[in-house]
């Protein structure tokens, strides 16, 4: 099978992003930078275990936090994760339209949580948590920044993938693409999980 | 991956795949309601403020862990066939990641 032939519903295969040798090194090599993000943010965790108490008479963690605002940030992004799972049904079902509008509502879920973080490091940085106040600000600001940069990310890869493929309808030259990004996606949520339970969680109880 | 169900007629096997993942998709909004009931009781366990620190702490990490199987083994199907090297670099990745948070929490003390 050529990876840009064009196929129809009949002629996509079962699990087009591993259709192809590129695609299957794609799945493989992804998989494996997965293991390497866990190691990056596992130290960022560290440090903010290690150094979570050390406000050096700035504001405390149990001070900032405020439950509201993380809940809707949770909600959010914990929904966007099964909008792409709703994308990646749609790609297995060769229904290129469907699979694009539920990316771009992933999309709009993942703006929305970015919006609500800046929002919330604003209204911080207001209250006296600069990033050079303590070493919790500077462990909280890294933490929760990279992952923000994260999701910063996927958004521009999905906007692009979106994009770039417009036109060009799905194939399995594309699949591998889509599939890929939105394990990207999810492994965005997996590390909010730990942030708000660990971070938020834990810091309003002190 | 060659079609395991190729019965050669190709309507057939669409009716077929459509099925599965149909079927698959009602496993994934199944996780999801159970995710969204673990994060609602870890919020409520923190702000329901009668649970001591002791035990609310160590509960809401369990429930973290149980959510992000969810999420690994449902929404980035590591429960389907082919997923051997996945879990091997994943929990490479997480064993390096348990021996540094264990490392900085008792070596650090500052």
């Amino acid at each position: 099978m050529h990876v840009e032939e064009k196929l129809t519903a009949e002629t996509f295969p079962a699990s087009p992003e591993k259709a192809t040798l590129e695609g299957k090194n794609k799945f493989l090599g992804f998989w494996f930078f997965l293991g390497g993000e866990t190691v990056l943010f596992a130290s960022l965790f560290a440090t903010f275990l290690a150094l979570r108490d050390r406000t050096a008479g700035g504001p405390s963690s149990d001070e900032l936090f405020k439950m509201s605002i993380v809940f809707i940030a949770t909600m959010l992004l914990l929904t966007s994760s099964l909008t792409s799972v709703y994308a990646m049904y749609h790609m297995k079902n060769f229904d290129f339209k469907k699979m694009q509008l539920w990316l771009g509502i992933t999309v709009l879920l993942g703006a929305a949580f970015l919006g609500l973080e800046i929002y919330e490091f604003y209204e911080y940085v207001h209250e006296g948590l600069t990033f050079s106040t303590s070493a919790f600000a500077s462990a909280f600001y890294t933490l929760v920044g990279t992952h923000g940069a994260h999701v910063a990310f996927g958004l521009l890869w999905i906007l692009t993938l979106m994009i770039r493929n417009a036109k060009r309808g799905l194939d399995l030259y594309n699949a591998p693409k889509f599939y890929v990004a939105s394990l990207y996606w999810h492994f965005i949520d997996v590390v909010w999980v730990f942030i708000f339970t660990v971070v938020y969680l834990m810091g309003m109880v002190g | 991956m060659a079609q395991h169900t190729n019965s050669g007629n190709p309507n057939v096997d669409l009716a077929y795949r459509r099925k599965k993942n149909a079927e698959d998709m009602k496993h994934q909004v199944i996780s999801f309601a159970l995710m969204i009931f673990l994060t609602l009781v870890a919020f409520f366990a923190i702000g329901y403020d009668k649970f001591s620190p002791w035990f609310s702490v160590p509960f809401i990490l369990l429930l973290a862990i149980v959510q992000v199987g969810f999420q690994l083994y449902y929404f980035m199907h590591m429960s389907h066939k082919g997923h051997e090297l996945p879990a091997l670099f994943l929990y490479s990745g997480v064993f390096v990641a348990f021996l540094t948070i264990w490392a900085f929490m008792t070596i650090v003390w500052w």
